[in-house]
Formats: structure tokens, sequence, C-alpha cells
């Protein structure tokens, strides 16, 4: 039916980007199963962007799903809730997925605890304020569970000035292999829809519209099929093309509008929520609950169960890895998606607010990518065109190689790059290119660190 | 006749121009000391920043304004210095010789790997993939981005992935303290001989179990040294160097791994109770256990 329509064939997308293959076909229709509770959940007080939050638990005390363990530690900062039933073992120092130690509530679960939620409150979300929403929203403890972990209720209150009319939902999930946020317009569509009319509510926007990709037009249907024909609500489904996840493409893509290099959405009216986010806050604010658990992708070739699992934050990799069946012979952990996750280093780290999947990769499909030897740049050109940006890859990746970091970013824009790996990817040299460009970010900023230190 | 003309005309304009340079030499000339030309020519135009100018040139202006002493400049050697202050006239000034100090000892062969890396040769790009695969967070992953940095071949990687600093050659530069992207690096005067090689904020049996040679917090150090020279901060020896002149080798004797130790003479000699090491190979990788 799809085949045949031709209206599919011209679908609106950004300019550039790459096609990776999608490996999508594992999970896609595997519908969300619920994990065990492990016996110990890490719990890291800055698992999202802004200050860490302040516990306010002690050592010893025991919490009931759902009930508050740290507050928010300034405004751009959120709260933290126990993901089960158990006592506080301890705040202690534990690996994280970028590596640095970070303290951590450690939490013991029950194990003979029925993990009833018994920690909410139904509310009328109808008659709140915008003002009250956005603390109701803070409260929870949501934050972009696309993976950029930004406090959702920060969104909600854009800089002075700023009016948005449009919110974007953003349901595009381009990196390869993951379904999580697929599975969720399946899923919960009705809390999406909920979540969707309460952003809208706060912000004071005129429409929604929820973007997907023509990968996902099982998940369109779904939605049509809920909303009334003269619903607010739009869905609409662009072209399937790596990284229109990004905020930036997806605004292009839906309404052909560019938000200006080192602005938020909020300065040409925009909003851009991710689709989990906005089924958690749809789900969650009724009943004044906070977010204790989120929906993971686990797969790839190194698993044996994978699928779409709705996991407690603060869950071990090494118990889901147990759960789902690790043979052991896997190489290379990534949390997140193929091309912007990050490997990780250790079992012991836990699952994030910002974590939507964990990829298990085998020997034998790194091998390839171990072999390859990096050539000199032959100037090309394909990462300009793979690049969404409109940057200067090549230009960059020569300038880095000679540690030039200032110059790439006073002269060739390094700070608009948000390292989607398209370059990387397209490089017939197999340069490192995108590696090369947070080098010489956290060198920049390392750089300005110490002239702030400095100058004060 | 054109000839004429065109040579008259060029040859006018010439002597114009020359004219106006010449008058404009004149009454637009900057009075400089010739002997900052002089004392920049003597300094090792390293532009290494050492000193804390931006060049050599700068520090060539400072030293005939006063504002530095030669001996500053410690890429020098210290003859030239005291040549550069007769020459000048002024005070010679007393700086202490620093050398670059690494705030870790945990090789190949002490510290326990958690996964391998693969990719980029370079600290940088270790600590931005899930944080490098070594699995004390703090420890020095040797990949050498401060042997390349350093521009006077004074760091050197030894066969245990670790950098080891020629004091000779050390010029205190500075480069590999802003390398390093776990700040293992300081620079530290050779008269602070009492030194703890670890970061590890980790606790006793945790630091031990991701390295042979971690500060385990065990304050027996603290216990030894003269009172307030050794304090523990979050599991760690942390040495005021304020109270210097108090430092012996006392309490580096009941270190039981060897995290705190006493340099001299480019080496650093371990306490009496300090685990005898004698394994030289890597240790294998071996995933995180509990």
């Amino acid at each position: 039916m799809v085949l045949f329509n031709p209206s599919h064939w011209f679908r609106d997308t950004f300019s550039h980007g790459v096609h990776p293959e999608e490996n999508k076909r594992f999970t896609a229709r595997k519908p969300i199963q619920r994990l065990p509770f492990a016996p110990e959940l890490v719990l890291h007080l800055s698992q999202h962007a802004g200050a860490p939050s302040k516990p306010i638990v002690h050592p010893g005390q025991e919490v009931s799903r759902g009930e508050p363990i740290a507050e928010a530690g300034g405004f751009v900062s959120v709260p933290l809730h126990a993901p089960a039933t158990g006592i506080v073992k301890g705040i202690e120092l534990r690996p994280t997925a970028k590596g640095p130690r970070t303290s951590s509530i450690i939490l013991e679960t029950y194990p003979g605890d029925s993990q009833e939620l018994r920690y909410y409150e139904s509310r009328d979300v109808d008659s709140m304020t915008t003002k009250e929403i956005i603390q109701a929203v803070q409260d929870t403890g949501l934050v972009g569970l696309g993976g950029a972990a930004f406090p959702t209720h920060v969104k909600l209150a854009p800089p002075e000035g700023h009016k948005v009319h449009t919110i974007l939902i953003n349901g595009c999930e381009c990196e390869p292999f993951l379904t999580t946020d697929h599975r969720i317009m399946i899923e919960q569509a009705d809390d999406l829809i909920a979540g969707s009319k309460i952003v809208m509510k706060a912000l004071g926007a005129e429409r929604v519209i929820i973007g997907t990709e023509d990968n996902k037009l099982d998940a369109v249907e779904v939605l049509k099929s809920k909303l009334p024909a003269d619903s607010p609500i739009e869905v609409k489904a662009v072209k399937t093309k790596y990284p229109q996840g990004a905020e930036k493409m997806l605004a292009k893509a839906l309404l052909n509008i560019e938000i200006p290099s080192g602005n938020y959405p909020s300065s040409v009216g925009l909003g851009v929520f991710n689709v989990s986010s906005t089924a958690q806050l749809g789900a969650l604010l009724p009943v004044s609950g906070g977010v204790i658990e989120r929906v993971v992708t686990v797969t790839g070739p190194g698993i044996e169960k994978p699928g779409n699992y709705m996991v407690p934050i603060g869950t071990p990799i090494r118990f889901i890895l147990e759960q789902l069946g690790f043979n052991g012979n896997a190489q290379c952990l990534v949390m997140g998606g193929p091309m912007m996750g990050s490997s990780v280093s250790s079992l012991d780290v836990p699952i994030t607010k910002g974590c939507g999947g964990l990829l298990v990769l085998t020997e034998s499909i790194l091998s390839d990518q171990l072999d390859q030897i990096t050539y000199p740049c032959i100037s090309c050109g394909h990462c300009l065109e793979a690049c969404p940006m409109h940057l200067n890859p090549c230009q960059l990746g020569k300038l880095a190689y000679k540690h030039r970091y200032q110059e790439m970013e006073a002269d060739f824009h390094l700070n608009d790059c948000f390292e989607c790996g398209c370059c990387s990817f397209v490089c017939p040299s197999s340069i490192p290119l995108v590696q090369y460009f947070r080098i010489a970010k956290s060198s920049n900023r390392e750089q300005a660190m110490r002239e702030r230190a400095k100058a004060s | 006749m054109y000839v004429v003309g065109a040579l008259s005309f060029m040859g006018g304009l010439g002597i114009i121009l020359a004219s106006v340079l010449a008058v404009a030499n004149r009454k637009l000339h900057v009075a400089e000391d010739p002997r900052i030309d002089e004392v920049e020519e003597m300094l090792p135009k390293t532009n290494c920043g050492a000193c804390g100018s931006p060049g050599c040139r700068a520090f060539a202006e400072a030293c005939v304004g006063g504002e530095k002493n030669p001996a500053q400049c410690t890429v020098s050697p210290p003859e030239m210095a005291v040549f550069i202050a007769d020459y000048l006239g002024v005070e010679l000034g007393n700086e202490e010789k620093k050398v670059a100090r690494l705030a870790c000892a945990g090789g190949k062969h002490v510290a326990r790997m958690r996964a391998a890396y693969s990719g980029m040769e370079s600290c940088r790009a270790a600590v931005v993939t899930g944080g490098g695969g070594k699995a004390c967070a703090w420890g020095c992953l040797g990949l050498g981005d401060c042997e390349v940095s350093c521009d006077f071949d004074a760091i050197v990687m030894d066969r245990q992935g670790l950098p080891v600093v020629i004091e000779d050659k050390c010029v205190a530069c500075n480069d590999c303290v802003e390398a390093c992207p776990l700040d293992l690096f300081s620079l530290q005067p050779v008269s602070h001989k009492l030194w703890v090689a670890c970061k590890s904020l980790a606790e006793g049996d945790e630091a031990l179990a991701d390295c042979e040679v971690a500060c385990t917090g065990c304050a027996r150090c603290a216990a030894d040294a003269p009172a307030g020279l050794i304090t523990m901060k979050n599991n760690l020896a942390v040495i005021d160097y304020s109270k210097n002149a108090l430092a012996t080798k006392l309490p580096i004797q009941r270190c039981p791994t060897g995290a705190i130790v006493w340099l001299e003479d480019g080496h650093a000699d371990k306490g009496a109770a300090a685990k005898k090491i004698i394994r030289k190979e890597p240790l294998p990788i071996q995933p995180d256990t509990n």
C-alpha cells in the first residue's frame, strides 16, 4: 500500500545526512516487556544536564518505589525518585558511562516486595497554571529521554521574548538499531497525546506536530486513529535519513525552518520534545509520579533475546545482560545508538535517564572496524556532502590533526558540530573525524576554564 | 622622449616617497632599549612560556624593565642566567628549579584493565570514549599525550606505559600539565621530596582491587608524619607543602602499597613495608567482578 502512493516518494527531509543500515528489524515488532528488579540499583546524582541532584536520604533509610530520594540542585536540575522499594545502602562513587566516577545513591531492592507503586497522588492537570505545571514537571524529574538528558521543565520556560507557536514531538529515532520511540508511539499513544496537550498548554502553543520517519508508518497509523480530525495535534512522517532526530534537522524537515546557530528552538517559535519524554510526562503528571523507569532497546548480535524493555533507572548493565542471555562473546558495549552512543568500559555502569539503547557488538562486526587503516585525507569532499550542519569536516579534520583547536572554533564553527558522526561514516580514508572534534571541543573547554580561572 | 619622461616621473616619485619615509623615520622613531635585543639573543628562544611570559622576547623586555629576574628562565643554563644578570646589572633572583611530577604509579604491571581500548593513540581520545580501559578512573592511561606535548624530550614512556620525567631536561613549561586530560601532572619544586603518587579517591579495598600501588587511605603516613604535614582527604593522603621543611623519610616507611614515595636524585624510594612488585608483564584484561 505504501509503495504505490506517490506522495510517499516525495516526503520532506533536511539536506545532507547519511543512510546507515537500519538494523531495526530485530526489535521493531517486539512489544515492551518488563525486566526484573536488579538486587542493587545505582542512581547517579548527575545523570542529567545541569547541576547534580542533592540526596535527601541517608544510608540505612527504607524507601518506597516512586519516593523522592534526591532534590533538584537548582533550576536547571531535577530530583531523583526511588525506582524500587528497598533500603539505601550508601552514597558512593560509582563508574559512569563517560568514565569518571560520580557520586551515586546505592539502593538495595527488597526481593520479596510486591514493588507496588504506592507513592502517588492524583491531580487535575487541566486546572493547573503554567507556573504550577513547570514546577510539577520539575518534580517528576523528567529530562530529555532521547539522550541529551536536558531537564524538560527548563524547555517549558523559554527565555524572555521567545513565543512558542509550534511544538515538535520528536519521534524520528534516526539512530540505527534503536526502537524505543517506535514502540512508545504504538503502545503508549494515549500517554503521548496527553503529554503533548500538557506541553501545548504550558507553552501556549497553537499546534503540535508529532514528527516521525517513514520507516515507522505503523506508529503513524496508530496515532492518527486516536486523533480526531480537528485536533491541533498532527502526525507527519518524513523521509528516513540520519540524523533527522537532531532538533535542528527536524525543524528543517517538518517546517522548513532553520534554527540559527547557537540559538534555542524557541528563538524561532518552536519547542522540541522527545516522544519518550512526552509520553512519560503524560503518564506522570496526572498522578504526580517521578521518572523511575524507561524503555531501553537492548539489541545487537551479542544478545540472545533482543527487545524493548522497561528497565528501572539505575539497573547495572551487567544485570540486563545476564537476564537477556549474554554469551560472553561480545567485544563492545555501546550505550545509546551506534552513531552517537559511547562505548562503555565497565559492566557496573547503570542505565541512566538519558540512555535509550544498549548495543552489544561481537567480534565479527568489530574486526572490520578495528582492521581499518586511517589513510590521509584526499579532499574528496564526501564529508561536506554528508554534514547536516553544512560545516567543513575536511578542513576541521586537517586543523585538528595539527592541534589548531582554537582556529577550528573561531573560523570553522566547531561548536555547531553536534557530533552526529556522518563525516566519519562516509570518509573513504576512515579518518576518525568526529573523534577529533570531540577531542578539540574537550581541549577548548579546558582551555576556556583555565583562562577563566586565571582571570578570576 | 617617452623614456626620459617616464624615468623622470618615476625618479621624482621615488624621491618624494623617500623623503616622506625619511621624515617619518625621524618623527615617529620609537626609542627601544638595545639591551632587549641583546638579552633576547642570550635566551634559549624556545618560547616555552615556563617563565610566565608569552615568549622569549617578552621575557627579555620584562628582564630589562626589572619586572622579572633572569633566573626565572628555567631553560637557560645557570651560567647564562648569571651572565644576563651581570650584563643588565640586576639581581639574579632566586628561582627554585621545578619539575613536572606525575601523581600516578599504576603501570600496566600493577593496574588492572577492565576493557581493551582500541582507537586513536591519544589519552584525550580515550577519555572521551568511555574513559579508556583502565579500572582506576583516576589513573594514567599511558597513551602518551604528555610525551607528544613535551618540546624538550623530557618525558619518555616506560615499558609499563607510564611517563617518566627526566628531571635534567624538564624546564617546567607546563605543557604536559595542560596536555594530561586527567590532570595527573603538576609542577613541583625539586625540594618537594615527599610525594603521593596516586590520585584515586576510591575506598581501600576497592582502590587496591584496581591497582596494587594505589593509596588505600589507611592514614599510616599521616599518623607517622609531623602534625599537619599529611592529611587524609577523601581516602587520599594530601601533603601540605607549606610545611615541607618538616618532611622526612619516616612517613613512607609503613605505607603498605608504596603509594607515598621519597624522590631523590631521580629515584623514587618506597618504604620498607611496601609490597614488592616483581611482575614485569602487563596484567590481563579482566572485566569488573563483584
